[in-house]
């Protein structure tokens, strides 16, 4: 399984880093890429743990589809850094099998796209097996890989995993951010006994992020499960995860111009997933948005909402929720429709716009 | 016609070398390519001829046996040295498989338990290959392995109390019955999709592999069925590409459910795929438990100095259903199954043999039968009797520490029990 189309990507990229994402400002020290956030934290855990080893497509000399691993096979050799056949269902299953044999392998799936193939080892194999054990033996694996559209790269590249794994008890299912989310949630899992799906972006990889002295630090482990308030606001939630950060950022900086604050949740984990962070939220503002890339049916914000109605955070709320996702058809591959598939600030700030204004009927309407 | 075409061909050359002569443009002469390619995908001959390879390309792979029907050993020199005890216990091990296999099959036929599966006419190969393993080596089986487990140590309580699901279960009763765990006896926890455990055990065996003075293989048994599976291709890739000391062991049984093995493959069988691959592969007879014996044995031996993986195929005969949930004679005939429980018996072969012996005979045989039904069914009401697991265990052991909101249903779940008890039966499960 391999199509990619680096060159589409990093042209991407560059007009994307031309347009400037929308990254933390406080403590900036180093602005550092997602991709070398990883790898810092991937190098840092085989050097702490003999244990630990990644396995998956182009790892080793290649440095990875995306470079994730740049490095580490010239570091740690044949026997840690594992180039594998072309077959997803082979490695996540020898994966799962080193892992039952007390090693703590990190799986890179060049797209998790094509964790498709493998998802009976992911789901009745390493999520299943603590529990059916009766608790002897653990499954500690990172699965990892690039999540969600990229760029031009067509239906069966570009979708979205998060609802898909989150669904799943056995699993952690981590959606980083910034750099700073990427190190400290890609240690984090590389240490848990439990496996750990941890869902990258393509589009992501290329971008810089300001990272603190503490964050760059090889003591620094974000905990799996805690939500991070990347910007407050007092009008309205915007629950978000992944890439879908920078699109509600973008959204919450124009709002602000206009008077309206938003409070943007980066969720960093979707299972477990934080309620705590959103009901504390929703308290405040009384108002809730959730902004994912997936499709709306049984998505992450659906289950937001499940949630909201379920508790006493219902009663918080002045106006119906909303959720603003990626467009229920398969990603087509006109790039105009591509944009327009999947959440753009505007649309966001639309939502906004609707749910402050308790115009819900009128805006899903339309 | 070939004569002719290549006397095309000279004339040909003859003229290109002449142009080449006459033109006043030289060109440097490509080096030829000699008798063999050097591809970066093949190393091999080139030939001028096109043949089409197919299964009657090569002889079929032959099958290896000590023992004949009666249980004769037919070159002395393959007769495997097993210590008297050890020989006895296999054949007591066979004996227990069968009466347990018959009592448990029954009792789900009595709505006793949910679902069951039996062993008949594999004996052989899991008792041959259990007594060659070590200990300490890991077994990813199937779910037709009961007869290794048993060797290796897992008591029939253990068993009956897995089927039963009660508070005794090593699994809790979260699984459905024969899906048996045992980390004492180095068993991994059994999976019901099929061929799962293949790259699994690849996996555990490239984990021993870096361990350092590792002296721990892993067997991997599955049917010719499952060698359908995607996974298969990819374990028997994984094992020979990683250099792996795992034994890949298949039962061939001849039937995936109800699809005989004819109609599930063609070509040579599963064997026929290991060399393709790279794997120091055998056919063995499965009803010859001193044949996988030393197969085993060698296999074990190979593959944990040599760090190289073994396919071994072991031929035989699913004498019962699939399962419980399946009647065989609806697809194959009745004078079919009496074949192979008469002629072919891998458990009535190695009783022979022991009698050759003069370790067996006819009255150990009747009290050894007799002592082995009556712990089945005695087990079998002792384990109706212990309790449930305790209502916690639905609800532990999802994450390796309990996250907040299974924390939280714990606690609803504790008070709603406090409050509504009279409404459970909460004296069937194990308390506090």
């Amino acid at each position: 399984m391999a199509l990619k189309s680096s060159p589409v990507v990093f042209g991407l990229l560059a007009r994307l880093s031309r347009r400037s994402f929308s990254t933390s400002k406080a403590l900036a020290s180093k602005p550092v890429t997602v991709r070398d956030a990883l790898n810092q934290a991937i190098d840092e855990e085989m050097e702490k743990d003999e244990r630990v080893f990644v396995m998956g497509e182009e790892v080793a000399q290649y440095d990875g589809a995306y470079k994730v691993t740049r490095g580490l096979w010239k570091k740690y050799g044949d026997k840690r850094v594992i180039d594998t056949p072309i077959t997803e269902i082979g490695f996540a299953g020898i994966a799962v099998g080193a892992a039952f044999g007390g090693l703590r392998p990190i799986c890179e799936f060049m797209t998790f796209n094509f964790s498709m193939q493998a998802i009976d080892h992911i789901i009745n194999s390493a999520a299943k097996t603590y529990y059916m054990s009766g608790g002897q033996i653990p499954v500690p694996i990172v699965f990892r890989g690039p999540n969600g559209a990229a760029s031009g790269v067509g239906a069966q590249h570009s979708q979205c995993f998060g609802a898909w794994y989150s669904h799943c008890p056995g699993l952690k299912v981590v959606m980083p951010f910034s750099s700073e989310d990427h190190k400290g949630l890609m240690k984090a899992s590389i240490r848990v006994n439990d496996p750990v799906v941890f869902l990258e972006d393509e589009i992501l990889y290329g971008i810089p992020f300001p990272m603190s002295d503490e964050a760059l630090s090889p003591d620094f482990v974000l905990p799996i499960g805690k939500a991070k308030v990347e910007r407050e606001g007092k009008h309205i939630t915007v629950v978000c995860a992944g890439r879908a950060t920078d699109t509600a950022l973008q959204a919450a900086n124009e709002l602000a111009g206009n008077g309206i604050e938003c409070e943007v949740i980066n969720l960093r984990s979707l299972r477990p997933l934080d309620f705590d962070a959103i009901a504390r939220s929703v308290a405040k503002t009384h108002h809730l948005v959730t902004v994912e890339q997936g499709w709306p049916q049984s998505g992450i914000g659906a289950e937001i909402c499940a949630r909201v109605m379920e508790s006493s955070t219902f009663f918080e709320l002045d106006a119906p929720a909303w959720r603003v996702t990626g467009a229920d058809v398969p990603m087509p591959y006109a790039s105009s429709l591509e944009v327009l598939a999947l959440p753009r600030p505007k649309d966001v700030t639309a939502a906004v716009a609707a749910v402050l204004g308790n115009k819900i009927s009128e805006a899903a309407s339309q | 016609m070939a004569l002719k075409s290549s006397a095309c061909v000279l004339r040909l050359n003859t003229l290109r070398r002449a142009a080449r002569l006459l033109s006043t443009h030289t060109r440097p002469e490509t080096v030829q390519n000699g008798k063999t390619a050097d591809f970066p995908g093949a190393k091999a001959p080139y030939v001028n001829e096109i043949k089409f390879l197919n299964e009657n390309s090569y002889d079929p792979i032959p099958i290896y046996r000590v023992l004949d029907n009666n249980g004769e050993v037919i070159d002395n020199r393959e007769e495997p040295n097993i210590d008297k005890e050890t020989l006895v216990k296999m054949y007591k091990n066979m004996v227990q498989l069968n009466q347990m296999d018959k009592i448990l099959y029954e009792s789900q036929r009595q709505g006793r338990i949910s679902f069951y599966m039996t062993n008949y006419g594999e004996e052989g190969i899991h008792m041959g290959s259990a007594a060659a393993l070590a200990p300490q080596d890991l077994v990813f089986a199937q779910y037709r392995e009961l007869g290794v487990l048993l060797y290796r140590g897992l008591t029939v309580t253990d068993i009956v109390n897995q089927c039963f699901g009660n508070c005794e279960d090593a699994g809790q009763g979260r699984q459905m019955p024969v899906h048996y765990t045992s980390k004492p006896y180095n068993l991994v926890t059994i999976s019901s999709p099929l061929a799962t455990q293949m790259p699994q055990a690849v996996g555990a065996a490239y984990a021993f592999k870096r361990t350092p003075n590792n002296d721990r293989v892993v067997i991997c048994y599955f049917g010719e069925g499952a060698a359908s599976e995607g996974d298969a291709h990819a374990a028997f890739n994984f094992a020979a590409t990683l250099d792996c000391p795992v034994i890949l062991l298949c039962r061939n049984n001849g039937y995936a459910i109800s699809t005989p093995s004819r109609e599930q493959y063609r070509g040579d069988g599963i064997a026929a795929r290991g060399p393709a691959l790279g794997i120091n592969t055998l056919r063995v007879d499965g009803t010859d438990t001193l044949a996988v014996y030393n197969a085993v044995a060698q296999a074990r031996q190979l593959t944990l100095t040599e760090n190289k993986p073994v396919l071994i195929e072991a031929m035989s005969y699913r004498v019962g259903h699939h399962s419980t949930s399946d009647d065989s004679t609806a697809y194959r005939s009745v004078e079919e199954i009496e074949k192979w429980t008469k002629d072919e018996n891998p458990v009535q072969k190695f009783k022979l043999y022991l009698e050759r012996k003069g370790l067996w005979d006819a009255d150990s045989d009747k009290s050894q039968q007799k002592e082995a039904r009556d712990i089945v069914v005695k087990t079998m009401q002792e384990a109706e009797k212990k309790k449930r697991p305790h209502w916690r265990e639905m609800l532990e052991d999802v994450y390796c520490e309990m996250p907040p909101r299974i924390q939280k249903q714990m606690q609803q779940m504790e008070d709603h029990l406090k409050k509504y008890n009279e409404h459970y039966p909460l004296n069937q499960h194990q308390s506090d």
